[in-house]
């Protein structure tokens, strides 16, 4: 049986049991005289105590057996006579076996090594006995848990109470994912990279300046990370800022200083979309469009070296995909300033725009700075425009014309390619991939510090 | 009033009388007026430079991937008689009459009539789509099986894409020739939504992508809906101001800013390489989206759920409401359209992310349609992705197209949170 099946036959039960408990009480509720004191809870909350019986420790041993039972079945297969065969390397053997699961369980429908195919059946019922055992105990379980919470309910039994604390304990479960998702992402980013700085010393990785990683080659010169990282800032903090920290900081400006209220409420949405087109069409457009361009007018130029995917291509579409970033942050901190200031610019005299220079933007400068550094780290951590239109070649140069490449091109490079787990050339992808989230972390909890002291400094 | 001063002014910094008439004065007015006007015009040209780039990326969208919806054709007189093909169509299924006859050989017999009737080039005119096209013309009126007829079928990609306009100099010759013939005509590719990828860009379409879409994203709003509603309503209306509380607080709104890659990684190091769930399925994928858009929605229910004002909470107490009662009585009706604007949003930029899911095994050639959440399967935005690395010139009028598709669903559910927003959303 399925397991989406089993869980969905959990709830059903659920339903059962929420029926009846509901009749229960409100056939409690009718046989004592209406004038003795009202029973505390109303019949849905006894429902849903015994519904909460008959799924909860059911569905429970569910999520521990699925963790436990493959471990069972390799063990099971392993105590049978046509694994005797097996070879004793540890290697070749896990393979074998993690094969002969995937024929059982009809994943691959032909396997690589003979000897797999022998252990097919022993899998297929280790498999389907113990997947029984658990259904036949979540089953138990549940009809258990149905029939004693189904005999504590009684005319005052607080059963809302309960209902109510098992609410709770599910709502801060919830929460939990939160803080769940960020220590995964952490402890499997710190372990993979510490395993890969076993291999190649983090000084080599962090100051090294070659960048070739080479299957099944461990040669600390070529995991010299420096390349990737002048190349994400070329592109990321330095070509894309220029591009968007004018347009977006003059389109802010103008939308709240000078722009109707009409024309505003149309032109705010639409420069918006800029942040809703997905990162791969513009991928498509810098390689397509922008690329071929600007190469052929470095040609025209005649700058040498110039590339069809130039760090150049990536940078100027990145910029306009961050305007709207950049231009919603101005934004809010220009609104942000005391109207104060404003007015008595204005009324010494000033013209708007002398008072827009000398008086807003110096005074939402932190604001607006805040809004910077959120940007470059999202320009940063962009992958599926430099992906797409910034190139392969880690090169140590200064020319945009010329194709770099980044942190996030290279962990695409390194995990999509031969997928051996244990390589230092995998594993390099971990190690910039820690890189990358420590930077974009430390931007942004710089940058909400700017933004947060800043707004305290107008209150 | 400013030429003659009521009063004489007093201290000695007054004591030189502003002229404002004077040349010198309005010459400086001239020119800060002059950088006033220099100034604005610097705002407006950055704000229409900004909806320029915009109205510039989606017009060299359309204008090469609105093609991509219309196929050209060739006509081809074929001559069935004699060749030995028949099938049963009463008892066989569209499927199994195209199969048994491509065995019988209906290839063979159409590149055999393209070289009688357009020379020895005849033979590159047709491939794939054209066997296919033909097989289901005979289909849906096997009695042509008896008699000479001409076929309607589309080009290969060379020919197509010669005749839009950009093909090599010997396609543009011989769409010449068949144009000045009057064997050439256009239609609606109907293909093209309701197909999977393929190797020949006129065979391939984006259903097979649109459906692994359509399964990742209910994975991604099973998990991250739920979730992130109770999370947002245990910060918001229960947590106790503690440390654990912060440090919830502070993973949400880090997770939120954490690039899209990295969920990636910990999708590989943990879903596949740890938990061994099924690589390159909607499953995995939906399960990495889940985890970028829970924070999201998180974020998004907490403001609706902020904006909710607090006299209808003491008012629900005062009548007897427990705290549970309060929230999942009174506060989430009337902050669900707030919550549910942000999901769609949350959502919409699920579906555009390909990042995450290259590194989960999504990036793989899957010919045909997922049937399950365990099946391989690509999404939208990586077919895009997966085409435009294609050389054929076929492929980049399909990845023009598919962006087209992918805007369209993307454009309609930001529209769809912004009526809910504006309908629903009640101003307290």
């Amino acid at each position: 049986m399925s397991g989406l099946a089993i869980v969905l036959m959990l709830f059903g039960l659920g339903l059962i049991a929420w029926l009846s408990g509901r009749a229960r009480a409100a056939q409690l509720e009718r046989v004592t005289p209406a004038a003795a004191v009202r029973p505390h809870s109303r019949p849905q909350y006894h429902g849903w105590y015994v519904a909460l019986w008959t799924i909860l420790p059911a569905l429970a041993f569910l999520s521990v057996w699925s963790a436990l039972s493959p471990g069972l079945a390799v063990q099971a297969v392993l105590a049978d006579p046509a694994a005797a065969s097996l070879p004793d390397n540890e290697f070749v053997r896990s393979a074998i076996i993690g094969e002969a699961r995937q024929l059982a369980t009809g994943q691959i429908a032909q396997g690589f090594n003979p000897q797999s195919a022998a252990l097919v059946e022993p899998f297929r019922t280790a498999i389907s006995r113990y997947s029984t055992i658990g259904v036949v105990i979540a089953l138990i379980l549940a009809f258990a848990g149905a029939a004693w919470s189904f005999t504590r309910l009684k005319r005052d039994f607080r059963a809302r109470t309960r209902v109510e604390r098992v609410v709770m304990l599910l709502l801060l479960a919830a929460s939990l994912v939160a803080i769940l998702t960020t220590f995964g992402i952490v402890f499997s980013l710190l372990f993979e990279s510490i395993r890969f700085f076993d291999r190649v010393p983090v000084t080599d990785f962090l100051f090294g300046t070659h960048w070739s990683p080479v299957s099944g080659n461990e040669d600390p010169d070529l995991f010299g990370a420096i390349p990737l990282f002048w190349g994400t800032i070329l592109i990321g903090a330095v070509i894309a800022m220029i591009v968007a920290i004018p347009l977006g900081l003059m389109t802010a400006i103008y939308l709240t200083q000078y722009a109707p209220a009409r024309v505003r409420s149309w032109l705010k949405p639409t420069i918006e979309v800029l942040a809703g087109v997905p990162t791969v069409v513009y991928g498509f457009f810098a390689a397509l469009t922008v690329g071929p361009a600007l190469r052929s007018l470095a040609d025209a130029l005649g700058i040498a070296g110039a590339s069809s995917d130039s760090a150049l291509a990536a940078g100027l579409v990145m910029g306009i995909m961050i305007i709207p970033l950049v231009s919603s942050m101005a934004d809010d901190s220009i609104a942000a300033v005391p109207s104060a200031m404003r007015d008595g610019s204005l009324a010494l005299g000033a013209t708007p725009s002398e008072t827009i220079r000398k008086v807003l933007i110096p005074a939402a400068l932190p604001g607006v700075m805040g809004g910077v550094l959120l940007a470059v780290s999202r320009a940063v951590g962009e992958t599926m425009i430099v992906v797409m239109a910034a190139g392969q070649s880690a090169n140590l140069t200064g020319n945009p014309f010329s194709s770099v490449t980044t942190v996030t091109v290279q962990i695409v490079k390194l995990m999509t390619g031969d997928q051996e787990f244990e390589s230092a050339k995998t594993l390099a992808a971990f190690a910039l991939g820690l890189v990358l989230f420590i930077v974009t972390l430390m931007l942004n909890i710089v940058a909400l510090r700017i933004v947060k002291r800043f707004r305290e400094s107008y209150e | 009033m400013n030429n003659a001063p009521a009063s004489p002014p007093v201290g000695a910094a007054a004591s030189v009388e502003s002229r404002w008439a004077s040349p010198e004065m309005r010459a400086r007015i001239r020119r800060r007026y002059g950088a006033e006007r220099r100034f604005k015009a610097v705002g407006l040209i950055a704000v229409l430079m900004s909806v320029g780039f915009l109205a510039f990326l989606l017009g060299t969208m359309a204008w090469s991937g609105l093609s991509g919806f219309s196929q050209t054709r060739v006509a081809l007189p074929v001559d069935f008689r004699g060749s030995g093909l028949s099938i049963d169509a009463s008892s066989m299924t569209k499927a199994e009459a195209m199969a048994a006859l491509n065995q019988q050989g209906l290839g063979d017999l159409l590149q055999l009539s393209a070289t009688s009737a357009y020379g020895a080039q005849g033979e590159s005119y047709f491939g794939t789509a054209a066997k296919e096209s033909a097989a289901a013309a005979i289909y849906d009126d096997p009695s042509m099986l008896q008699r000479q007829v001409e076929l309607v079928l589309p080009a290969t990609s060379p020919i197509d894409v010669a005749a839009k306009g950009e093909g090599d100099a010997a396609s543009e010759a011989a769409v010449a020739r068949l144009e000045a013939a009057d064997k050439l005509s256009s239609g609606l590719d109907t293909t093209f939504l309701s197909s999977a990828d393929a190797t020949d860009p006129t065979v391939a379409g984006i259903w097979g992508a649109l459906k692994g879409s359509l399964l990742t994203m209910l994975v991604t709003l099973a998990l991250a809906f739920p979730v992130g509603v109770l999370a947002a309503v245990y910060l918001e209306e229960y947590a106790p101001k503690n440390r654990l509380t912060d440090i919830i607080e502070v993973s949400i709104n880090n997770l939120a800013a954490v690039p899209s890659i990295i969920f990636g990684l910990l999708a590989l190091a943990l879903f596949i390489n740890a938990f061994g769930l099924c690589q390159g399925s909607p499953l995995v994928g939906g399960l990495t989206l889940a985890l970028m858009t829970m924070p999201v929605i998180v974020i998004a229910g907490r403001n609706a759920i902020k904006a909710v004002p607090p006299s209808i909470r003491d008012a629900a107490l005062g009548v007897g409401a427990s705290r549970v009662q309060v929230v999942f009585h009174h506060v989430l009706p009337l902050a669900l359209p707030g919550i549910l604007t942000g999901t769609i949003i949350g959502m919409a930029r699920a579906l555009g992310e390909t990042a995450p899911l290259l590194l989960v095994g999504m990036r793989a050639f899957v010919g045909g349609t997922p049937d399950g959440l365990c099946s391989s399967a690509t999404v939208l935005p990586m077919q895009i992705f997966l085409w435009s690395d294609e050389v054929d010139r076929g492929f980049v009028e399909n990845t023009s197209t598919a962006i087209i598709v992918l805007l369209i669903v993307l454009l309609s559910m930001n529209a769809a949170a912004i009526i809910l927003r504006n309908r629903f959303e009640k101003r307290w």
